[in-house]
């Protein structure tokens, strides 16, 4: 489905250091919301496809994080795994507004997390 | 009209012949396959890996279910085929599903032999054949404590291994009077007991098992001898039984196992056999390489190509337990006109058996070096004579011809079924075809892609004159590595780069050596950033977003997300204080473990992160700071009682290892440090295999240096001896400034030394007087810098962003 809720303001885009994440809790659990370098804002959910690493805790490069326990490269874009690795983290629709951080909760995962 | 055909079975043997069917004739068939387990296939040889917790079953799938789709296979699982109906060419699966055929293939595998001695059905009793075995022995694992495994062979060794990892203290008990006699002589089965009973595992071998206790679980078993060992799980890993009930009742000819032909025909020409319930030419085979050659066979005679024979196979065995080197092929009995050759070396642990019969070399036991045991594999199944190489032969390849042979004609004489990565089962033949199919080039390509040398890494050498084989001039081996995917350039050219051009931050280095990307990655970031820190000390500002969590945070990372903390304990002296700020941090904070490290310290682990600012708070306020065991530099000083307590004490060591520890705490390395020191030879803070290593002795100091003691372990070598306290400081300052300035980064100590040589960094910290001082001033110029708690740091707010959310959505917001 694609019917989001509202937008929910989490912070100012300062408050995230660039090249770097900073970690939203929600009931769907954390969410990791990245900057980059050229401060385009990504929010994925933190846990890595692989064993569930914290991947707020990466090393953020170009638009891709490093996950901290194994070292899977995730593409920050789609959430993907890159290389030859295979896995998916989902994404959480994230924007700039005004220079505040502005994240939407899907649906369908809410209710999931209920 | 594409033909009928349905599979019995899904397990390794006809996974191959699909795919070796689906390339040769695609669209021929329409397919339907009877499995009896829940599942797709998968590498049932790495089931062992998933129980120790190597791997995931995900990493042994082989064929997902996107494959059966992508080959419009119709695959059953969970439904065992229960009838064959040679008459109306029917197969009847259990749940009542009745599948048609044109042509059979029954592939049932074998099952596990349960001795029904009394309490064999008991709940804990389990067998090893599948995933769902491999399930049970994990939810044993979670809640018991102690495991019995019956059986020594290579499945009962496995299982041993694995449960031992995850926790268990395990018993082998093992009827013969040696382990695996099927596939080794009794000399190698010793070797292999011993180095079981030293991984902790308990063999007892000669045993039989009289009973298995308990009411309404496995409680232990009971030998023969009267002897009762505990037990909350009972593996009987005894020998397998081929599946053969089936097709019999078909009315199907068998013996032991299905009896096939050359083609992997049965009684019945419409139906093949193949795999560990195909007989042939009354041998039944139990591992993977023949069932492969198996199912060339059969997938040919299916598409009516009658030039494929099966002609039996010699098998060879390798045992995959971690750490133990373990390879045999052949047949090696005693047997009449028949000769060996020995070769014993005790002190490396090596015991290597060939056997000769007729000029021909027709089994080979390996231990402790099974590096050449492709090479005798081949040998064996080439079943030449060997002539002249008679004399060298137990030497192995290297040896022959006077000249080793260069590690890329060694490679390309292999067989492609050689078996080059033993942890991956990656052969020859298939790192090959991913080379040439998929346009592999580096060894990480193939790593990635093929899974070889990912492992523990010991068939490195032998992928990489794999690559450079297949691409001969096209591939570079590592001369100098580059750094990262970044760059071409090395670590040194780096180094070189931000003194000689004076580059101070990381983006000036990447902008002036022209990085690939716009802000590095994760494996040169801190390498830059370590760099930096080393060259200008009080001048650069550390980078946080380039550092490793651990270093970021100053903790490290659990495999859940938590962290542990381990705060400095001098030279491992500690105090009644100390002790109950731990204490009550641990109760404070509910800190799940807390626990003695092998470096003489106490770890709190399972702290939740943003607990970690109040755990260093309370640990300050006692005195403590960060251990760094987390940290590329100083981690800790080991140290023994030394003349103060002890009687064979020569100095005081103790005290050396705290002042050691006070002076050089905080500094960051290429790679980790650590150090001990030892009041006298019998050295019980085992300094022989430290990065610095001190030996205390009557007239002196013995400064010993490059030991380790992890991944590899290795010896320390001495550097030099000294005669006071004083210098000796003076001296490891120096070693440790230099290796600073020189090392690459994650290169330890050990490699470094190798690298640059022993008589070079004599030459400048031990001979070179005016060299050493300068050394030491730059060491302790640095230390300026570094000597700040970066707990105290964080305490008075610095980073606090770390430790906090950004921002916390209620379940209300959200829900509504
Ligand atoms: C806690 C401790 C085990 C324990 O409970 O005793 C430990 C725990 C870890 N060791 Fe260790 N090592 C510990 C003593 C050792 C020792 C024994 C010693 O120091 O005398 C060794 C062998 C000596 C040596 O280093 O040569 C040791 C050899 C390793 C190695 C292999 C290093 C190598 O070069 O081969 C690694 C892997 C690495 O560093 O890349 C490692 C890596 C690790 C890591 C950091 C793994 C990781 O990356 O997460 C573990 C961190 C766990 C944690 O969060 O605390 N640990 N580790 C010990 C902490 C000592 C301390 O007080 O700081
Ligand atoms: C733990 C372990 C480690 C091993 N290690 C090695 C090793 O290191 N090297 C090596 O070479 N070999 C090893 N082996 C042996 C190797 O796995 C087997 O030789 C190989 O898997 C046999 O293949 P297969 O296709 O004949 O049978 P299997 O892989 O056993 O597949 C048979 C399948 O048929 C199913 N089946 C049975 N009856 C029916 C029915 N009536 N209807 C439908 N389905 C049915 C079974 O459930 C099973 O899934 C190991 C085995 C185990 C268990
Ligand atoms: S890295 Fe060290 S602490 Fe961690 S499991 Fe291995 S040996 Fe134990
Ligand atoms: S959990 Fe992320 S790489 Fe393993």
């Amino acid at each position: 489905m694609n019917m989001f809720l509202d937008w929910i303001d989490v912070g100012a885009l300062a408050d995230i250091p660039p090249r770097g994440s900073r970690v939203v809790a929600s009931p769907l659990g954390d969410i990791a919301v990245f900057r980059a370098a050229d401060d385009t804002v990504f929010a994925l959910l933190d846990r890595c496809p692989h064993k569930g690493g914290p991947l707020s805790q990466g090393i953020v490069h170009e638009h891709a994080v490093t996950c901290p326990l194994h070292n899977w490269v995730i593409s920050l874009e789609s959430g993907e795994a890159t290389g030859a690795d295979r896995g998916c983290t989902p994404k959480i629709p994230v924007r700039i507004e005004a220079d505040r951080v502005l994240i939407a909760l899907p649906e369908t995962l809410a209710q999931a997390a209920e | 009209m594409t033909e009928r055909l349905v599979i019995i079975g899904n397990g390794m043997a006809p996974g191959r012949a699909l795919e070796t069917l689906l390339a040769r004739a695609p669209g021929r068939f329409d397919i339907t396959i009877f499995n009896a387990e829940p599942r797709v296939n998968y590498d049932r040889i790495m089931l062992s890996p998933v129980l120790s917790g190597e791997k995931r079953f995900e990493d042994i799938v082989i064929h997902d279910d996107a494959w059966y789709q992508r080959h419009g296979i119709r695959l059953l699982k969970g439904c065992p085929a229960v009838a064959i109906d040679r008459t109306a060419k029917l197969v009847t699966g259990a749940d009542g599903t009745v599948a048609p055929y044109d042509k059979l293939i029954v592939a049932t595998g074998s099952s596990p032999i349960i001795v029904p001695i009394p309490g064999h059905t008991l709940p804990g009793v389990v067998a090893y054949r599948d995933l769902d075995d491999v399930d049970r022995m994990l939810a044993a694992a979670a809640t018991g404590r102690h495991a019995v495994v019956i059986g020594g062979g290579l499945l009962g060794l496995e299982a041993a291994a694995g449960l031992k990892l995850r926790g268990m203290t395990v018993t082998v008990l093992h009827l013969m009077p040696t382990l695996m006699e099927r596939q080794l002589d009794p000399a190698a089965g010793h070797l292999l007991e011993q180095a079981m009973q030293t991984r902790g595992i308990d063999v007892i071998c000669r045993a039989n098992t009289h009973a298995i206790l308990g009411d309404t679980h496995v409680t232990g078993v009971r030998l023969d001898d009267g002897r009762e060992i505990p037990a909350d799980i009972v593996v009987m890993a005894v020998g397998i039984r081929p599946n053969a009930g089936l097709a019999k009742a078909a009315g199907i000819d068998i013996s032991r196992g299905i009896i096939v032909d050359d083609r992997m025909a049965t009684s019945d020409p419409d139906i093949l056999a193949l795999g560990e319930c195909a007989e042939h030419r009354g041998i039944c085979y139990g591992l993977v390489a023949p069932l492969y050659e198996m199912a060339k066979v059969a997938a040919a005679s299916l598409i009516g190509d009658t030039s494929a024979a099966y002609h039996g196979s010699v098998t060879a065995t390798k045992l995959k337990v971690t750490g133990i080197d373990l390879f045999s092929a052949g047949d090696f009995a005693d047997r009449k006109g028949r000769e060996e050759i020995v070769l014993r070396d005790p002190a490396r642990g090596i015991y290597k058996r060939l056997v000769i019969e007729g000029e021909r070399l027709v089994g080979a036991v390996l231990y402790g070096d099974t590096a050449d045991g492709a090479w005798f594999f081949d040998l064996i199944k080439a079943d030449k004579p060997i002539g002249p190489l008679r004399d060298t032969l137990i030497f192995g390849p290297a040896f022959q011809g006077g000249a080793a042979l260069p590690p890329t004609a060694a490679v390309a004489a292999l067989s492609d079924e050689t078996e080059i990565c033993g942890c991956n089962g990656v052969c020859k033949g298939d790192i090959l075809s991913a080379i040439s199919t998929k346009g592999l080039t580096t060894l990480a390509d193939v790593r990635a892609h093929t899974k070889a040398s990912a492992s523990c890494g010991t068939c490195t050498g032998k992928v990489e004159a794999l690559l450079a084989h297949a691409l001969g001039g096209a591939y570079k081996t590592r001369t100098a590595e580059a750094v990262c995917l970044c760059t071409d350039l090395g670590h040194d050219d780096v180094r070189r780069a931000i003194r000689d051009q004076g580059l101070k931050s990381g983006h000036a280095v990447m902008q002036a050596l022209r990085w690939r990307s716009s802000c590095g990655c994760a494996r040169c970031r801190p390498a830059i950033n370590y760099y930096l820190l080393a060259e200008w000390p009080g001048e650069y500002r550390d980078d946080a977003r380039s550092r490793f969590v651990n270093e970021r945070l100053h903790a490290n990372i659990q495999k859940d997300g938590t962290y542990s903390v381990v705060p400095r304990m001098w030279g491992g002296v500690t105090s009644p204080k100390e002790l109950r700020a731990i204490a009550d941090v641990a109760e404070k904070f509910a800190i799940p473990t807390v626990k003695v490290t092998g470096g003489q310290r106490i770890d709190l682990l399972g702290v939740r992160k943003e607990d970690l600012p109040g755990v260093w708070a309370d640990l300050n306020a006692a005195g403590m700071v960060s251990g760094h065991a987390y940290a590329k530099g100083l981690r800790t000083v080991k140290t023994c009682v030394g003349s103060e307590w002890c009687r064979f004490g020569t100095q005081d060591s103790t005290g050396l290892g705290v002042k050691l520890e006070r002076y050089l705490w905080g500094s960051w390395s290429p790679a980790k440090v650590k150090l001990a020191v030892s009041g006298c030879p019998r050295n019980c803070a085992e300094a022989t295999c430290k990065d610095i290593g001190v030996v205390c002795v009557d007239s002196g100091y013995e400064i010993h240096y490059a030991g380790a003691a992890g991944l590899h372990i290795q010896g320390t070598i001495v550097l030099t001896k000294v005669a006071t306290e004083d210098e000796c400081i003076e001296v490891i300052a120096a070693l440790l400034q230099l290796y600073r300035e020189d090392g690459r980064y994650l290169e330890r100590i050990y490699k470094w030394m190798a690298r640059v040589g022993h008589d070079t960094i004599v030459g400048r910290v031990v001979d070179d007087l005016d060299g050493r001082k300068a050394l030491v001033q730059r060491f302790e110029f640095s230390q300026v810098f570094a000597q700040i708690d970066p707990w105290a740091e964080r305490v008075a707010g610095l980073d606090a962003h770390e430790f906090a959310p950004l921002a916390v959505i209620p379940y209300r917001e959200a829900a509504e």
